[in-house]
């Protein structure tokens, strides 16, 4: 390696410093993403709230898990954490239910009002939810009286359009002779439908259900709105109310806040962890909210 | 073994066994309807009645009465309306939202963007930036928003890091910087999912359009603005138009954070329509307010879309 005078090695040379630029700046970018998770945690695990450069890092006398504790104690963790977990496998259950069989109806099935259907599915997605937050509310709560009430939550929720389109793109792509050669040995079409089309689009099955559980145990604004009964509340917004409230008789009501938001993220984290490759942009698309 | 004629609906592509022949009034398979049935139940109920309910409620004097008592709802035409126009903490809500996309938009282009190119070249880590970047996304806000308070409290990690230079009134009560923040703020959670959809539009642009501008003898940056930039366009204005969509939605940043204060600072107008409409027992004022909302996002969305793909390169 001479000096640098020939054209050949100045941009050799400054594709390395691009190189280099590139990574330094995806660097930065992960940190900007990761480092409030690490301020999450030691957060969480401080005794006393303490916000210097020195004391974010992980003292070992500063380091407990009574934020746990108290946090636990204010806002009943384990019960919000079932409801959290109820709201959210009724959504997922009425979505994969709902989506399967109206997938499988749009795409095998012929049958009258067919393009109608397919013409409410795209609907719904767009009807802006700001129209529907009032007289939904009005109607949940006031006339049907489902406040406090995991149907109430997962009304709302139960039909999901972008489901019934992935599952109605799965099913196309399934051959055609499949489901007639199940025809001619004479299986119903309902028999076609359990034996043959849901078994085969399991792994649609997997990703709907990972992409679509995100949505509800991240949701605030529909189950805050429906439920006043904190026994009812799901884990976001017993958390966001304790948040609101600030227990002031805590030692570190931060640290108490921290402590339960790292009990909303990890289920969260840990499965997007385990099933990255689920996680695609068409896939989330407009799954997930909150 | 299928001599049926083809389908008139190519969507379903289907040929069916002769026994199948004979059509009756709802089609080959009716069971379709039968399946369909619950899921179109389930959109008049939650949304086709709702959406009608909320356009009729924002034409009437419609209030919360006791259970089971039968009232009249007068017809009010435009009232709601003129209250909602003439309301200044409606117009303020709007403000927000503006001083929003301002901040919010170009930041999450003009990242998203850069982070994106930078994962599309053969990098080390790759699969860690892309899982670092994601992870905000799929977190809860509740969640999230708890940090960024740790973070921006008036004694919190960033204005113990300033020291003096620390802004005065601080950021979740100075009413210049709390819009910025949440601009900020949104755009750092979403990014992940903007930065994943302009990796996926990057890896489609044709090697050979760079390479032939490689011995063209352009520039990096020739090729970035001649190539690139172009190619990804639509996502761009995909990318634009999702952004102002979720602007008109935002309502948790503001509530955790300020609770829309201070003195309307930080209102947004989903916010304004929950606290009007159901914690004030003004549900026709708030179902106002959201067809407006609406129809501005709409507007803007088409505003916006002109601007994005409007003039050839």
């Amino acid at each position: 390696m001479t000096a640098p005078t020939t054209l050949e090695t100045r941009s050799a040379r400054g594709v390395r410093v691009l190189a280099v630029l590139r990574f330094a700046l995806l660097l930065v970018g992960a940190l900007a993403a990761l480092v409030p998770f690490y301020y999450m945690v030691i957060g969480a695990l401080q005794a006393k709230r303490d916000t210097s450069a020195l004391g974010l890092l992980p003292l070992p006398g500063n380091l407990t898990f009574n934020n746990f504790i108290e946090i636990n104690e204010s806002v009943n963790l384990l019960g919000s954490l079932l409801n959290s977990l109820i709201f959210t496998a009724g959504v997922v259950g009425c979505t994969l239910v709902f989506g399967l069989l109206v997938g499988y109806a749009l795409s095998v099935l012929t049958f009258r009002g067919q393009g109608f259907i397919f013409a409410l599915v795209l609907l719904v997605q767009a009807i802006p939810f700001q129209l529907l937050m009032v007289p939904l509310y009005v109607m949940v709560v006031r006339y049907f009286g489902l406040a406090d009430n995991y149907l109430g939550m997962i009304l709302p929720f139960a039909i999901n359009s972008v489901a019934v389109l992935v599952f109605r793109q799965y099913f196309l792509q399934i051959p055609r002779d499949i489901f007639d050669a199940a025809r001619i040995d004479g299986a119903s079409e309902l028999r076609i439908l359990t034996s043959i089309a849901v078994p085969l689009a399991r792994p649609a099955v997997l990703t709907a259900m990972l992409v679509t559980f995100i949505g509800p145990w991240n949701e605030f604004l529909w189950p805050f709105l429906v439920t006043k009964d904190a026994s009812m509340q799901t884990l976001a917004v017993s958390l966001a109310n304790f948040s609101q409230t600030n227990g002031a008789f805590l030692d570190n009501p931060m640290g108490a806040v921290l402590a339960g938001a790292c009990v909303l993220a990890v289920p969260v984290v840990v499965l997007f962890l385990l099933f990255q490759r689920h996680f695609t942009s068409a896939n989330l698309g407009s799954a997930i909210k909150g | 073994m299928g001599t049926s004629p083809p389908q008139q609906d190519s969507r379903t592509r289907a040929t069916r066994p002769p026994a199948r022949k004979v059509r009756r009034g709802l089609g080959e398979t009716p069971l379709g309807l039968l399946l369909s049935a619950p899921y179109t139940a389930f959109v008049i109920v939650v949304f086709l009645i709702p959406f009608g309910f909320g356009i009729w409620m924002a034409f009437h004097d419609f209030y919360f009465t006791a259970p089971g008592v039968a009232v009249d709802y007068p017809f009010v035409g435009l009232d709601n309306f003129t209250e909602v126009i003439a309301d200044p903490a409606v117009r303020q809500s709007f403000g927000n939202l503006l001083v929003f996309l301002v901040i919010n938009v170009p930041l999450t282009v003009v990242l998203g963007l850069l982070l994106a190119s930078g994962l599309d070249a053969a990098v080390k880590w790759r699969g860690f930036f892309r899982v670092a970047y994601y992870i905000p996304y799929v977190t809860a806000s509740v969640a999230t928003i708890a940090v960024w308070i740790f973070l921006f409290n008036g004694n919190g990690v960033v204005n113990t890091f300033l020291g003096t230079l620390a802004p005065e009134p601080s950021w979740l009560a100075s009413p210049s910087l709390i819009m910025p923040l949440i601009a900020v703020y949104v755009a750092w959670k979403n990014l992940g999912f903007y930065i994943l959809l302009y990796l996926a539009a990057l890896q489609n642009v044709p090697k050979e359009l760079h390479e032939a501008a490689q011995l063209d003898g352009a520039t990096t940056w020739q090729r970035f603005r001649s190539v690139t930039l172009p190619a990804v366009r639509p996502i761009t204005s995909l990318v634009v138009l999702l952004t102002i969509i979720t602007t008109g939605q935002i309502f948790t940043e503001p509530y955790l954070l300020t609770g829309g204060g201070p003195n309307g600072a930080s209102m947004t107008p989903a916010l304004l329509m929950y606290k009007l409409g159901i914690q004030q027992g003004k549900p026709d004022v708030a179902a106002a307010i959201g067809i407006i909302l609406v129809i501005v996002v709409m507007i803007v969305s088409l505003v916006s879309r002109r601007i994005t793909e409007g003039k050839d390169r």
